[in-house]
C-alpha cells in the first residue's frame, strides 16, 4: 500500500513543490512560513534521527532494555508536531520522540523509561502538554477523546479565538487501527463532536503483519464510516504533514468536530530492538521507501531555496552533540530506590502499601546489618 | 433528619448531592440520562443538571471508561455506570491496564478520581451476564479501590465518599437490594469509606460478607439466635483495601469464622480474608475459616440461582461445621 490518487503531497520525493488540485488548499500555509521555521523542520528531523541511532546503539550495548525506533517517520512527526499550538494537547503512542522534543520533553525521560527506571513519569504541564507514552496499542485514543470532550465541556474550543481555542492531537498507527478502542474513540469523538485530530501514522507494518492484513481499504477511508472528515497525506513530506495538520487542527479548534489524517510513511527500522524485520519483509520494499526519505528530499528543497552548507554542517554538529550528551547522561543513570515500587500506586494513604513498603525496607536492611 | 429510602434512591440522592457540591462531577453511561438508568439510579439527574453533566454515551464500555480517564486528566470527576456486572469486561482493559496504573505511571503528577458504579450480583432471575459478582478481579488489581454498600445509609454516604476519592473506585451496588428500604440520615457522621463494621454482635461464630450477602448473614444470625446460637456479623464494606482490625478482633473473640459471598469461592475476596485471618489470628482459631460461596461455575440459568447462591441455610450449614471442631 503506497501513495494513492488521494494522497496530499506538497513536496515530491525529488524535493520539488507539488502544485496540483490536492496540494492547492495547503500551499498557502507553507508560503506563510518563515525561513527559520523551515530550517527548524530540518533540524528536528536530523537531530531526532541521530538520537534514534544513538539510542539504538545504546540498547545494543546493554544500556537500554528496549529501544523503539522512529527511523523513517520523522516528517510525519515533525510536521504535525509543529502544527500544534501551545494550548493543544498531544497524546502519543510510544514512537513519537520528535513530537515530544518539539513540545519540550527532555529526551532523557524516554531513555529512563526504556532503561527501566520509570514507566514514563513526565508531567504534561511541563512538556508542552505532551502526555505519557501508552504501550497498550490504541488505548490512548480514548484518553485523548475524553480529554477533548473535557475541552469542549469547558468551552475551551469553538470560541473563535485561535490563540485560546484548544484541540487534541492523538497519534496511533496502522496496527492500532484494528483495536476496538480506536473505533470506540472515533465513535465517541463523532458523537460529542470533539475538538480533536486523529493522526494515524501508517508505517505499513504492525511488527510483522503488513497493513494489507489490517485493512482491505485505505485507512483514511474508514473515517467516513464514523462521520469524520479525513485526509491522506504523504507522511514523508514534512510540508504536507505540517500544512494539513495545521489546517485540520484549526477546524477542530473552531468547533467543527473531529478530523482524521492518515500519514503514509514507512518504518525503516525494526518495530523495536527486539524485532528482526529481515524475517518478514523484502529489501525491495525498504529500498522503495528509502528513495522517498523525508530528510533527503527536504534537504534538496532547502538547498534549492539557497540554504547553504553552513546550515547543514551546523545541524550535523548539533545532532552529534545531542547524541554524545544522551550517551553520557544515560551511562551515569542510577537505579531508583526500592521504595519507588510503592510510590503513587494510590494518591491517598493506603494501609497495604504502607505495610508492604515498610516490610521490604526492613527486609532489605536486615541484609545490610548481617553484611556489616 | 432521618428518612426512609430504598438503596437505589439513596444512591440517587448521594449522586445528586455530589453533583450539587462539585460541578466537575459528571455522570456517564448507557441509558443513564433520559431513561435514568435501567435501575433508575440516575433518575432525574439529567433534568436537574443538564446533558453536559449527565452523558448518555454510545454503547461501548471501553469507550466509557477510556473517555472518563481523559476527562479526569482534564480535571473532571466522572462517575461511570456499567449497566450490568457481566458487561464490565469490555471495559476491563481500560480499568485494569490504564485507570488502575495511570497514577503510578504518572508518578503522582495526575490523579484519576473516576468512580465506576456496577450493579452486581444475583437474586433477580435475570438472563446470562446480568447476575455476576466480578469484584475479585478488581480487588486483585493494584491501584483500584473497591467498595460495596449493603444499606441505603451506606449507599448515600459511600457514593459521595467514592466520588471525593482522588483514586479510582469500583463501586459495587447489590442490585437485589436496590428496592429494600432503610433509614437514611443525610447529616449522619459517615464511617470511613474503607472501614469494615460489626453489624450484629455475637459470641460463637463470626460471619463475614458484603453487599447483598450482609442481609443473608443477618437472617442466618436471626435463625441461629432462635436456636440458641450467637453469631456475630461483619459487613466488610470495602474489598480493597480491607479493614482487618474489626475482622481480626472478632475472629479472636469467637474463634470461628465463616466468610460468605455470591462470587465463586476459588481465588476470591473470601479466600483472601480467610488467609489473612489464618495469618493473624491463628492461635485464636478453634476451627478452620470456612468459605460459603457461589460454586466455581458460570452463573447458572436463573431457575437454578437459588441452588447456586448462598442462602441462610447454606451459611448455617457452614456454621454447624465450624462449631463441630
Amino acid at each position: 500500500m503506497s501513495y494513492t490518487a488521494a494522497t496530499v503531497q506538497l513536496l515530491s520525493p525529488e524535493g520539488e513543490l507539488v502544485e496540483n488540485d490536492l496540494s492547492a488548499p495547503y500551499l498557502p500555509i507553507i508560503e506563510k512560513l518563515d525561513e527559520a521555521r523551515l530550517l527548524d523542520f530540518h533540524r528536528q528531523m536530523v537531530v531526532i534521527r541521530r538520537f534514534d541511532i544513538e539510542a539504538g546503539n545504546l540498547q545494543r550495548q546493554g544500556q537500554l532494555a528496549l529501544w523503539i525506533p522512529s527511523l523513517g517517520q520523522e516528517a510525519a512527526q515533525v510536521g504535525s508536531g509543529y502544527a500544534a499550538r501551545p494550548q493543544d494537547h498531544i497524546f502519543p503512542a510510544y514512537r513519537e520522540h520528535a513530537v515530544g522534543r518539539i513540545r519540550g520533553l527532555d529526551l532523557m525521560r524516554i531513555m529512563e523509561m526504556l532503561r527501566g527506571l520509570s514507566h514514563g513519569g513526565w508531567v504534561p504541564e511541563q512538556t508542552g502538554n505532551f502526555h505519557l507514552y501508552t504501550l497498550v496499542i490504541g488505548s490512548q485514543s480514548l484518553h485523548a477523546t475524553g480529554y477533548a470532550m473535557g475541552i469542549a465541556l469547558d468551552g475551551a474550543s469553538g470560541t473563535g479565538d485561535p490563540e485560546r481555542d484548544a484541540a487534541v492531537l492523538v497519534y496511533y498507527g496502522d496496527g492500532a487501527s484494528s483495536q476496538g478502542d480506536v473505533s470506540e474513540a472515533l465513535i465517541f469523538a463523532a458523537s460529542y463532536q470533539t475538538p480533536e485530530v486523529f493522526f494515524l501514522q501508517n508505517n505499513h507494518w504492525a511488527i510483522s503483519v503488513p497493513v494489507e492484513r489490517q485493512s482491505r481499504t485505505p485507512l483514511y477511508l474508514r473515517a467516513a464510516g464514523f462521520g469524520i472528515p479525513s485526509v491522506q497525506i504523504d507522511g514523508n513530506d514534512v510540508l504536507a504533514s505540517y500544512a494539513v495538520t495545521s489546517s485540520v487542527l484549526d477546524e477542530a479548534r473552531s468547533g467543527a468536530g473531529p478530523r482524521f489524517i492518515e500519514a503514509l510513511t514507512y518504518r525503516m527500522g525494526a518495530h523495536t530492538s527486539s524485532d528482526d524485520p529481515t524475517k518478514y519483509r523484502e529489501n525491495e520494499e525498504v529500498a522503495f521507501w528509502s528513495e522517498r526519505d523525508a530528510i533527503t528530499r527536504f534537504e534538496t528543497y532547502l538547498r534549492g531555496r539557497g540554504v547553504g552548507d553552513d546550515f547543514f554542517h551546523e545541524v550535523a554538529t548539533e545532532a552529534e552533540d545531542l547524541a554524545a550528551d544522551i550517551r553520557a547522561k544515560t551511562l551515569v543513570l542510577g537505579s531508583p530506590p526500592s521504595s519507588k515500587i510503592f510510590a503513587h500506586v494510590y494518591s491517598e494513604p493506603h494501609p497495604v502499601m504502607d505495610a508492604q513498603r515498610d516490610w521490604l525496607a526492613e527486609y532489605e536492611s536486615s541484609f545490610e546489618e548481617s553484611a556489616g | 433528619m432521618t428518612e426512609v429510602l430504598t438503596l437505589a434512591k439513596a444512591i440517587n440522592e448521594g449522586l445528586r448531592r455530589a453533583m450539587a457540591d462539585d460541578d466537575r462531577v459528571l455522570m456517564m453511561g448507557e441509558d443513564i440520562g433520559t431513561l435514568g438508568g435501567v435501575f433508575r439510579v440516575t433518575e432525574g439527574l439529567k433534568t436537574e443538571f443538564g446533558e453536559n453533566r449527565v452523558l448518555d454515551t454510545p454503547l461501548a464500555e471501553s469507550g466509557i471508561v477510556g473517555t472518563a480517564i481523559g476527562l479526569a486528566m482534564r480535571g473532571y470527576r466522572p462517575v461511570c455506570e456499567i449497566q450490568f456486572d457481566g458487561f464490565i469486561f469490555p471495559g476491563f482493559d481500560q480499568i485494569t491496564s490504564q485507570l488502575a496504573k495511570l497514577t503510578y505511571r504518572n508518578e503522582g503528577n495526575q490523579t484519576f478520581p473516576v468512580v465506576i458504579r456496577v450493579p452486581y450480583g444475583g437474586h433477580i432471575g435475570a438472563v446470562e451476564h446480568h447476575q455476576e459478582s466480578p469484584e475479585a478481579y478488581f480487588a486483585h488489581t493494584p491501584g483500584l479501590r473497591v467498595v460495596s454498600p449493603a444499606t441505603p445509609q451506606d449507599g448515600y454516604t459511600m457514593i459521595q465518599q467514592a466520588i471525593r476519592s482522588n483514586d479510582p473506585v469500583l463501586f459495587f451496588e447489590p442490585k437485589s437490594r436496590y428496592w429494600q428500604k432503610g433509614d437514611v440520615d443525610r447529616d449522619a457522621e459517615p464511617a470511613a469509606l474503607h472501614a469494615s463494621r460489626v453489624v450484629r454482635l455475637g459470641t460463637e461464630v463470626t460471619l463475614i460478607g458484603h453487599g447483598a450477602m450482609v442481609s443473608v448473614l443477618l437472617q442466618a444470625a436471626e435463625i441461629a439466635a432462635a436456636e440458641g446460637t450467637s453469631l456475630e456479623v461483619i459487613d466488610v464494606r470495602s474489598l480493597s483495601p480491607i479493614d482487618y482490625a474489626p475482622i481480626i478482633a472478632s475472629a479472636q473473640k469467637t474463634g470461628r469464622v465463616v466468610v460468605a459471598q455470591e462470587a465463586p469461592g476459588s481465588v476470591s475476596v473470601g479466600s483472601e480474608i480467610a488467609a489473612t485471618i489464618a495469618e493473624r489470628a491463628f492461635y485464636s482459631l478453634e476451627a478452620p475459616v470456612l468459605r460459603v460461596a457461589g460454586f466455581d461455575t458460570p452463573f447458572p440459568p436463573a431457575k437454578l440461582e437459588s441452588n447456586y447462591l448462598p442462602d441462610a441455610d447454606r451459611v448455617l450449614e457452614a456454621v454447624d461445621r465450624a462449631l463441630a471442631y
